[in-house]
Protein backbone atom coordinates (compact mmCIF):
# COMPACT_ATOMS: atom_id res chain seq x y z
CA UNK A 1 0.00 0.00 0.00
CA UNK A 2 1.33 3.40 -1.06
CA UNK A 3 0.43 6.64 0.80
CA UNK A 4 1.95 9.93 0.72
CA UNK A 5 2.02 13.63 2.56
CA UNK A 6 3.68 16.75 2.95
CA UNK A 7 3.22 19.76 5.01
CA UNK A 8 5.14 22.95 6.36
CA UNK A 9 4.91 25.16 8.88
CA UNK A 10 5.95 27.97 10.60
CA UNK A 11 9.27 27.28 12.50
CA UNK A 12 7.29 27.80 16.28
CA UNK A 13 7.71 25.20 18.54
CA UNK A 14 4.06 25.63 19.47
CA UNK A 15 3.87 23.92 16.10
CA UNK A 16 6.16 20.85 17.30
CA UNK A 17 3.34 18.90 18.77
CA UNK A 18 0.95 20.15 15.62
CA UNK A 19 4.05 17.70 13.44
CA UNK A 20 4.00 15.02 16.05
CA UNK A 21 -0.27 14.90 15.79
CA UNK A 22 -0.01 15.39 11.73
CA UNK A 23 2.37 11.73 11.94
CA UNK A 24 0.45 9.76 14.06
CA UNK A 25 -2.96 10.57 12.25
CA UNK A 26 -1.40 9.87 9.27
CA UNK A 27 0.00 6.06 10.37
CA UNK A 28 -3.62 5.82 12.17
CA UNK A 29 -4.52 3.41 9.51
CA UNK A 30 -1.97 1.01 9.73
CA UNK A 31 -2.57 -0.66 13.33
CA UNK A 32 0.66 -0.45 14.97
CA UNK A 33 1.79 -0.83 18.40
CA UNK A 34 1.92 2.19 20.42
CA UNK A 35 5.15 1.78 21.19
CA UNK A 36 6.05 2.28 17.14
CA UNK A 37 4.04 5.28 16.81
CA UNK A 38 5.48 6.36 19.99
CA UNK A 39 9.14 6.19 18.49
CA UNK A 40 8.05 7.70 15.11
CA UNK A 41 6.36 10.53 17.05
CA UNK A 42 9.95 11.02 18.93
CA UNK A 43 11.68 10.98 15.39
CA UNK A 44 9.29 13.88 14.66
CA UNK A 45 9.25 15.77 17.22
CA UNK A 46 13.60 16.02 18.00
CA UNK A 47 13.71 16.71 13.82
CA UNK A 48 11.47 19.34 13.93
CA UNK A 49 12.93 20.71 17.37
CA UNK A 50 15.99 20.89 16.01
CA UNK A 51 14.55 22.57 12.71
CA UNK A 52 13.21 25.50 14.49
CA UNK A 53 15.41 25.81 17.28
CA UNK A 54 19.42 25.35 15.54
CA UNK A 55 18.38 25.53 11.95
CA UNK A 56 15.73 28.61 12.20
CA UNK A 57 16.64 29.91 15.54
CA UNK A 58 13.00 30.33 16.35
CA UNK A 59 12.39 32.58 13.03
CA UNK A 60 8.58 32.55 12.79
CA UNK A 61 8.63 33.40 9.31
CA UNK A 62 10.22 30.44 8.38
CA UNK A 63 8.79 27.23 7.61
CA UNK A 64 9.76 23.46 8.46
CA UNK A 65 8.92 20.72 5.87
CA UNK A 66 8.02 17.69 7.07
CA UNK A 67 6.55 14.82 4.81
CA UNK A 68 5.96 11.09 5.06
CA UNK A 69 6.12 8.31 2.27
CA UNK A 70 4.43 5.05 2.71
CA UNK A 71 5.65 2.12 0.46
CA UNK A 72 5.06 -1.38 1.93
CA UNK A 73 5.29 -0.84 5.31
CA UNK A 74 8.64 0.74 4.71
CA UNK A 75 8.25 4.71 6.04
CA UNK A 76 10.31 7.30 5.18
CA UNK A 77 10.23 10.24 7.57
CA UNK A 78 11.70 13.79 6.03
CA UNK A 79 12.24 16.93 7.76
CA UNK A 80 14.28 20.11 5.80
CA UNK A 81 14.55 23.19 7.20
CA UNK A 82 16.34 25.85 5.03
CA UNK A 83 17.95 27.41 8.22
CA UNK A 84 22.06 28.39 9.07
CA UNK A 85 22.48 24.04 8.28
CA UNK A 86 25.21 21.81 10.44
CA UNK A 87 29.23 22.44 10.14
CA UNK A 88 29.89 19.35 11.27
CA UNK A 89 27.16 16.58 11.51
CA UNK A 90 29.46 13.86 13.17
CA UNK A 91 30.01 16.46 16.17
CA UNK A 92 26.31 17.30 16.22
CA UNK A 93 25.27 13.79 16.22
CA UNK A 94 27.56 12.90 19.14
CA UNK A 95 25.45 12.07 22.38
CA UNK A 96 25.25 15.24 24.55
CA UNK A 97 26.56 17.63 22.32
CA UNK A 98 24.55 20.63 22.08
CA UNK A 99 25.55 23.98 20.53
CA UNK A 100 23.30 25.57 22.79
CA UNK A 101 24.48 24.63 26.39
CA UNK A 102 22.56 27.63 28.44
CA UNK A 103 19.13 26.35 26.75
CA UNK A 104 19.33 23.07 28.90
CA UNK A 105 19.21 20.85 25.70
CA UNK A 106 20.59 17.16 26.46
CA UNK A 107 22.01 17.16 23.17
CA UNK A 108 20.70 13.85 22.47
CA UNK A 109 18.00 14.88 19.84
CA UNK A 110 19.86 13.32 16.87
CA UNK A 111 21.20 9.15 19.20
CA UNK A 112 17.12 9.32 19.74
CA UNK A 113 16.11 9.78 16.48
CA UNK A 114 19.15 7.46 15.38
CA UNK A 115 18.20 5.04 17.88
CA UNK A 116 14.30 5.07 16.95
CA UNK A 117 15.29 4.74 13.08
CA UNK A 118 15.98 1.80 11.11
CA UNK A 119 17.88 4.24 8.54
CA UNK A 120 18.99 7.95 9.43
CA UNK A 121 20.58 10.15 7.35
CA UNK A 122 21.15 13.90 7.59
CA UNK A 123 22.53 15.83 4.99
CA UNK A 124 23.40 19.43 5.66
CA UNK A 125 24.95 22.46 4.13
CA UNK A 126 26.22 25.58 5.90
CA UNK A 127 23.27 28.65 5.19
CA UNK A 128 21.00 26.59 2.84
CA UNK A 129 19.40 24.11 5.57
CA UNK A 130 19.52 20.36 6.81
CA UNK A 131 17.03 17.60 5.60
CA UNK A 132 16.46 14.11 7.67
CA UNK A 133 15.83 11.50 6.38
CA UNK A 134 14.41 8.21 8.62
CA UNK A 135 13.36 5.37 7.75
CA UNK A 136 11.30 3.06 9.63
CA UNK A 137 10.30 -0.47 8.78
CA UNK A 138 6.56 -0.65 10.27
CA UNK B 1 0.79 23.85 49.48
CA UNK B 2 1.37 25.16 46.29
CA UNK B 3 -1.05 23.60 44.02
CA UNK B 4 -1.82 25.00 40.08
CA UNK B 5 -2.24 24.47 36.20
CA UNK B 6 -0.33 25.62 33.77
CA UNK B 7 -2.03 26.30 30.47
CA UNK B 8 -0.20 26.47 27.69
CA UNK B 9 -2.13 28.55 25.08
CA UNK B 10 -5.36 29.58 24.36
CA UNK B 11 -7.70 26.70 24.90
CA UNK B 12 -5.90 23.74 24.59
CA UNK B 13 -4.33 22.25 27.52
CA UNK B 14 -1.06 20.50 26.10
CA UNK B 15 0.71 19.76 29.59
CA UNK B 16 -1.25 20.59 32.75
CA UNK B 17 0.41 20.49 35.99
CA UNK B 18 0.36 19.76 39.75
CA UNK B 19 2.51 21.20 41.78
CA UNK B 20 3.05 20.44 45.79
CA UNK B 21 5.14 20.83 48.67
CA UNK B 22 5.29 18.70 51.60
CA UNK B 23 7.93 19.36 53.49
CA UNK B 24 11.41 20.01 51.42
CA UNK B 25 9.88 17.67 48.92
CA UNK B 26 8.54 19.32 45.57
CA UNK B 27 5.57 17.00 43.88
CA UNK B 28 5.04 17.82 40.09
CA UNK B 29 2.44 15.75 38.42
CA UNK B 30 2.45 15.79 35.02
CA UNK B 31 -0.61 15.17 32.51
CA UNK B 32 -0.37 15.69 28.76
CA UNK B 33 2.68 16.15 26.14
CA UNK B 34 6.42 17.27 27.39
CA UNK B 35 8.45 19.28 24.87
CA UNK B 36 10.94 22.05 24.17
CA UNK B 37 7.87 23.74 23.97
CA UNK B 38 6.03 22.54 27.63
CA UNK B 39 9.08 21.97 29.48
CA UNK B 40 9.58 26.10 28.87
CA UNK B 41 7.37 27.39 31.79
CA UNK B 42 7.57 24.13 33.19
CA UNK B 43 11.38 24.63 34.23
CA UNK B 44 10.66 28.47 35.17
CA UNK B 45 8.24 27.45 37.43
CA UNK B 46 9.72 24.50 39.12
CA UNK B 47 12.92 26.51 39.40
CA UNK B 48 10.97 29.14 41.29
CA UNK B 49 10.05 26.67 43.22
CA UNK B 50 13.25 25.02 44.09
CA UNK B 51 14.84 28.38 45.25
CA UNK B 52 11.70 29.67 46.96
CA UNK B 53 10.65 27.39 49.52
CA UNK B 54 14.36 25.87 50.13
CA UNK B 55 13.49 22.57 48.20
CA UNK B 56 15.77 19.36 48.29
CA UNK B 57 14.24 16.49 47.08
CA UNK B 58 12.11 16.99 43.73
CA UNK B 59 9.61 13.88 43.19
CA UNK B 60 8.39 13.84 38.82
CA UNK B 61 5.00 11.92 38.35
CA UNK B 62 4.60 10.97 35.29
CA UNK B 63 1.43 9.15 35.67
CA UNK B 64 -0.61 10.89 32.88
CA UNK B 65 2.23 11.99 30.74
CA UNK B 66 1.91 10.87 27.55
CA UNK B 67 5.16 11.87 25.62
CA UNK B 68 8.37 12.96 26.51
CA UNK B 69 11.69 13.54 24.28
CA UNK B 70 14.66 15.03 24.64
CA UNK B 71 13.87 17.69 26.12
CA UNK B 72 12.22 16.86 29.02
CA UNK B 73 15.69 14.66 29.24
CA UNK B 74 17.21 17.95 29.36
CA UNK B 75 14.60 19.89 32.14
CA UNK B 76 15.67 16.54 34.30
CA UNK B 77 19.26 16.63 34.02
CA UNK B 78 19.22 20.21 34.89
CA UNK B 79 17.22 19.75 38.08
CA UNK B 80 19.45 16.50 38.85
CA UNK B 81 22.18 19.79 38.98
CA UNK B 82 20.45 21.84 41.14
CA UNK B 83 19.29 19.45 43.73
CA UNK B 84 22.75 17.96 44.05
CA UNK B 85 24.20 21.36 45.75
CA UNK B 86 21.40 20.64 48.30
CA UNK B 87 22.73 16.94 48.41
CA UNK B 88 18.94 16.14 47.45
CA UNK B 89 17.35 13.54 44.68
CA UNK B 90 15.31 13.74 41.47
CA UNK B 91 12.99 10.95 41.63
CA UNK B 92 10.94 9.60 38.75
CA UNK B 93 8.14 7.28 39.55
CA UNK B 94 4.70 6.19 36.97
CA UNK B 95 7.01 5.95 34.06
CA UNK B 96 4.91 4.48 31.31
CA UNK B 97 6.97 2.33 28.82
CA UNK B 98 7.60 4.47 26.23
CA UNK B 99 9.10 7.10 29.23
CA UNK B 100 11.28 4.56 30.94
CA UNK B 101 12.74 3.55 27.77
CA UNK B 102 13.81 6.91 26.78
CA UNK B 103 15.04 7.18 30.67
CA UNK B 104 17.22 4.19 29.89
CA UNK B 105 18.37 5.35 26.49
CA UNK B 106 19.80 8.52 27.88
CA UNK B 107 21.26 6.95 31.05
CA UNK B 108 19.50 8.87 33.35
CA UNK B 109 18.51 5.98 35.59
CA UNK B 110 22.01 6.10 36.80
CA UNK B 111 21.29 9.60 38.32
CA UNK B 112 18.04 9.68 39.34
CA UNK B 113 15.73 7.50 41.78
CA UNK B 114 13.06 5.75 40.17
CA UNK B 115 10.09 4.60 42.01
CA UNK B 116 7.29 2.78 41.10
CA UNK B 117 4.47 5.34 42.52
CA UNK B 118 3.95 8.44 44.79
CA UNK B 119 3.46 6.01 47.51
CA UNK B 120 6.51 4.04 46.92
CA UNK B 121 8.73 6.96 46.99
CA UNK B 122 6.94 8.86 49.93
CA UNK B 123 7.87 5.70 52.22
CA UNK B 124 11.45 6.19 50.94
CA UNK B 125 11.47 9.57 51.58
CA UNK B 126 9.76 9.13 54.73
CA UNK B 127 7.05 11.79 53.76
CA UNK B 128 3.74 11.20 54.76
Amino acid sequence: MKNYMEMKFSAQLKNVIFARGAVSSFLLEQDLTLSLINEIKTIASEAVTNSIVHGYNHDPEKFVFLSMELDNNVLKLIIKDEGVGIEDIEQAKAPLFSTKVDEERAGLGFTIMDIFSDEMEITSKLLEGTTVICIKKL
Amino acid sequence: MVKYTIYVWGDNMILNVQMLIKRNVLYVRLDGELDQHTVEDLRIRVTELIDKYQIKHLVLNFYKLNFMDSSGVGFIIGRCNRLKREKGKVILCSLNENIKRLIHLSGLHKICMIGKNEEEVNEYLGVA
